[in-house]
């Protein structure tokens, strides 16, 4: 993984003793909260319900076992003991100390970390994919490019007051994982005819209150112009988006309101004066980031699948967990392995100290010291030797990450909602936990198959509800809680929008209306077919008739 | 008018807290300080501007509460789970976590959530 | 408001001249775009040097043909947040190659003193209160650059390579 060079050091430190400085001033009165407010946003600050709440960046998604330690130790050191991970490959602390918070981001320098620009009006965490490097459906490694984009984007002198936050995606599989269609920018790996890397650009796609699917504003860009088209688009947008209303500030609204040509027009005519320019991506520096992701050291094994099916037969529990979370490496006889932090009626995406102290161990162990974090707010061993997934698996087990749900209707996304967020309308977590019990039962799980169950606790979308098979929406309804209903949503390059079902359901029925809407899709499907798949072949009537009419039928 | 305190986040670590009878700032919600009549709202929005300009709370701001036999609960919802801690979290739960009547939307009368924490 | 240019303190020889306000007969002004473009020639005319006040929601091409007559040009941030005039800034110095003084007018933070001189600007309405110490502090807080911008400074892309291009 990317290893900082002392200009990259220099930075970070440089910006610890910055903030260091502004919270002493803000501790001494001689800026307001106003003032300070956008400051401590930069380095990713907020005031929430109960406390300051941290985010600190994890660039791509990518951990070292030492960072990781890095991050359990202030959790136990300046926190209450967890962490939770986000659908932006980031990690919040919920109970930081203002006047900790510099000596908490000296430390994360201290292991090539920080909380830049995690939030407030400028560029934040650039995400990727997971699988980056090791899965054999990529294109090509996209993290060099991540992290290219990471340093141009960060302490931008003429973005850093845009009209709102921007959230850029990169992807090298044509499987994207990333939800790179609902990004502000979304940069998706692509060789053209001569088999050069390049790049389709994407733009305006985005949740929140109007969900939008980015449209393609340059179907091939040469990798050496990625900085200067960025910049172009990053121009028109600052000049451009609206300033008067916070919901329609983003670019997607401005992408909409001008649509996709108009845009292209603007973009590529800012782009034709600056693209010989300084933001001319040498080789040289793509050959160096690039180096720092080559192929890990793998041994030659040959894949020697007796001994895994020996134990997946001695033991139903591994068989099952090989079967979900185990995903196949380009590599022969390694694996790919994903730690599902969804216990049942856990808390979605949390980890304790002890927990990230463990995993630490277990990476440098089993993947060669590395984790990554994904936007489905689960972890991964990217590279796991097949002869070690069994003793793994039983240490995994050990520490409450062996639940073998990945991509089961457990294995949801749910934001943290109105137990902490200020934004929240509507409590998400205890919904995340009565469905995981109502669904407990794995085997049920499995049969149900495939089912991305995603909550949000306000409009923000933070949970990607938008995007999910199943997604579920807190409102506020008269000083009560009320859940909205969307079925058919979809991140990938086949982006689609989940559909609202009908009224919002109350905090009693809410649960039972997912159990009615799964045992509707069990009746109705065809052989081998997934929620997703019913769904978009019968359409939303059966389940509107199932979850209303049995509403109307207790009524009478 | 209706009965109603200050609360805000204390600069210096986060903390939820509200304004109380001495003019400083307490974690404690029953020990607030009710604001019932417009001279109270004078005098204790004057101690807020100050918190405020000292740094020492950042954004104080009212909110609506009932009073029954010397507890003090807010009414919203939200307000409530800022008392007394994140429901799903019962070790930072300000009160006993069985006491679920704290956390039920819907304006505080007693009605089993169906949660637990 | 005290006037930092290119770090210090300084008298500042221009006046803001309000749009109802009849322009001074003799010294240096500086006139909104409105009437910038209604007394153009007259304003071109005048023995003393004219600028322009531009708004968050102009842009450098309202006034790029008519550089050469503007001794400055104003930018106004009517709320810091308002991050438009970072772009403006850099349009007139990179874009039109703009000579003249760019200056931060309005709602001119101490912590936005490093982007804004790494913008092109030259000159700043700052608050009351405001010594070349904090001026010095906040452009010296941080020495590493990674994107090219007006300011000239070499990027650590460009330091990364120096010895193999």
């Amino acid at each position: 993984m990317y290893r900082y060079d002392p200009l990259d050091q220099r930075l970070v430190d440089e910006r610890v003793e910055q903030f260091r400085d502004q919270v002493a001033r803000r501790m001494a009165g001689e800026i307001t909260e106003d003032e300070f407010k956008p400051l401590r946003l930069m380095n990713g600050l907020y005031i929430q319900l109960h406390a300051y709440m941290l985010r600190i960046a994890i660039p791509y998604g990518m951990l070292s076992s030492t960072q990781l330690r890095k991050l359990a130790h202030i959790a136990r050191t300046y926190d209450r003991g967890y962490g939770h991970f986000t659908t932006r490959q980031c990690i919040q602390f919920n109970w930081p100390k203002l006047e900790d918070t510099p000596d908490i981001l000296a430390e994360l320098a201290e292991v090539q970390m920080h909380a830049i620009q995690t939030s407030g009006n400028s560029f934040r965490n650039v995400t990727a994919d997971q699988y980056a490097g090791v899965s054999a459906d990529e294109i090509e490694d996209s993290r060099p490019y991540a992290e290219i984009i990471r340093q141009w984007g960060a302490l931008h002198p003429e973005f850093s007051y845009l009209p709102r936050k921007f959230k850029i995606a990169v992807t090298g599989s044509p499987n994207d994982r990333t939800a790179a269609k609902f990004h502000d920018i979304g940069v998706i790996l692509k060789k053209n005819d001569a088999v050069e890397t390049g790049f389709e650009i994407i733009i305006g796609g985005g949740q929140g209150r109007t969900p939008m699917i980015a449209q393609t504003v340059r179907e091939f860009l040469p990798r050496h112009d990625l900085l200067s088209y960025l910049e172009a688009i990053m121009r028109i947008y600052n000049l451009m988006g609206r300033r008067d209303n916070i919901f329609k500030a983003k670019l997607k609204i401005l992408v909409y309101k001008l649509g996709i040509d108009e845009m292209q027009k603007l973009v590529e005519e800012e782009w034709n004066q600056i693209k010989d320019g300084p933001l001319k991506l040498p080789q040289a520096e793509i050959d160096r980031v690039a180096a720092h992701f080559a192929p890990s050291p793998f041994e030659t094994v040959e894949s020697d699948l007796r001994a895994f099916d020996i134990h997946k037969f001695e033991s139903p529990a591994f068989a099952r967990w090989a079967r979900t979370n185990v995903a196949a490496h380009k590599q022969s006889g390694y694996t790919i392995v994903n730690l599902t932090l969804k216990p049942t009626g856990g808390v979605p995406g949390d980890a304790t100290a002890e927990q990230m102290d463990a995993v630490a161990n277990l990476a440098d162990r089993y993947s060669l010291g590395e984790i990554r974090v994904t936007h489905e707010q689960n972890l991964v061993f990217a590279h796991v030797k097949e002869a070690d997934l069994y003793r793994l698996w039983r240490a995994l087990d050990e520490i409450g990450f062996a639940t073998p749900n990945l991509s089961l209707i457990g294995d949801m996304i749910c934001c943290p909602g109105l137990d902490y967020c200020g934004l929240a309308n509507a409590r998400s977590i205890p919904v995340a936990q009565r469905i995981g019990k109502r669904f407990a039962d794995l085997d049920r799980q499995l049969d149900i198959g495939e089912l991305r169950l995603k909550i949000s606790g306000c409009i923000n979308a933070c949970g990607h509800h938008h995007v999910g098979h199943v997604g579920i929406l807190g409102v506020e309804r008269k000083g009560e809680e009320y859940y909205q209903i969307t079925l058919g949503g979809n991140p990938a390059m086949d982006a689609t929008i989940g559909d609202v079902v009908g009224p919002a359901f109350s905090s009693d029925d809410v649960v039972d209306a997912v159990e009615t809407i799964v045992t509707t899709y069990v009746k109705l499907r065809a052989d081998g077919e997934r929620f997703f798949d019913t769904y978009h072949r019968v359409g939303a009537e059966p389940f509107k008739e199932q979850l209303y009419l049995e509403k109307a039928d207790a009524a009478a | 008018m209706a009965l109603r305190i200050f609360t805000g986040n204390r600069v210096a670590d986060g903390i939820v807290v509200y304004l109380d009878d001495a003019g400083g700032w307490t974690e404690t919600v029953s020990q607030s300080r009710l604001v019932a009549t417009s001279e109270d709202q004078v005098a204790a929005t004057e101690m807020a501007d100050k918190a405020s300009d000292d740094a020492v709370v950042a954004d104080p701001y009212l909110i609506d509460v009932t009073e029954d036999g010397g507890e003090i609960r807010p009414v919203r919802y939200r307000e409530r789970i800022r008392a007394y801690g994140p429901p799903v979290h019962p070790d930072f739960v300000k009160t006993t976590p069985l006491d679920t009547d704290h956390f039920t939307p819907g304006g505080g009368a007693s009605r089993p959530s169906g949660d637990g924490a | 408001m005290p006037l930092l240019k290119s770090g210090k303190l300084v008298d500042d020889p221009w006046t803001h001249v309000a749009d109802e306000v009849a322009i001074p007969a003799s010294g240096p002004v500086i006139v909104g775009l409105k009437r910038w473009r209604e007394e153009r020639a007259a304003l071109i005319k005048r023995k003393d040097p004219v600028g322009v006040r531009l708004q968050s929601d102009h842009t450098a091409g309202d006034v790029a043909d008519d550089l050469e007559h503007l001794g400055v040009v104003a930018l106004a941030f009517p709320v810091f947040k308002d991050g438009r005039a970072y772009t403006n800034a850099r349009r007139l110095r990179e874009r039109h190659g703009y000579r003249g003084e760019v200056r931060a007018i309005g709602n001119v933070l101490r912590d936005q003193y490093l982007f804004m001189q790494r913008c092109g600007f030259d000159a700043l309405e700052v608050k009351e209160g405001e010594t070349e110490q904090d001026w010095q502090r906040a452009t010296g807080a941080i020495t590493v650059f990674y994107q090219p911008a007006a300011d000239g400074r070499e990027t650590v892309i460009r330091k990364r390579h120096s010895q193999t291009s």
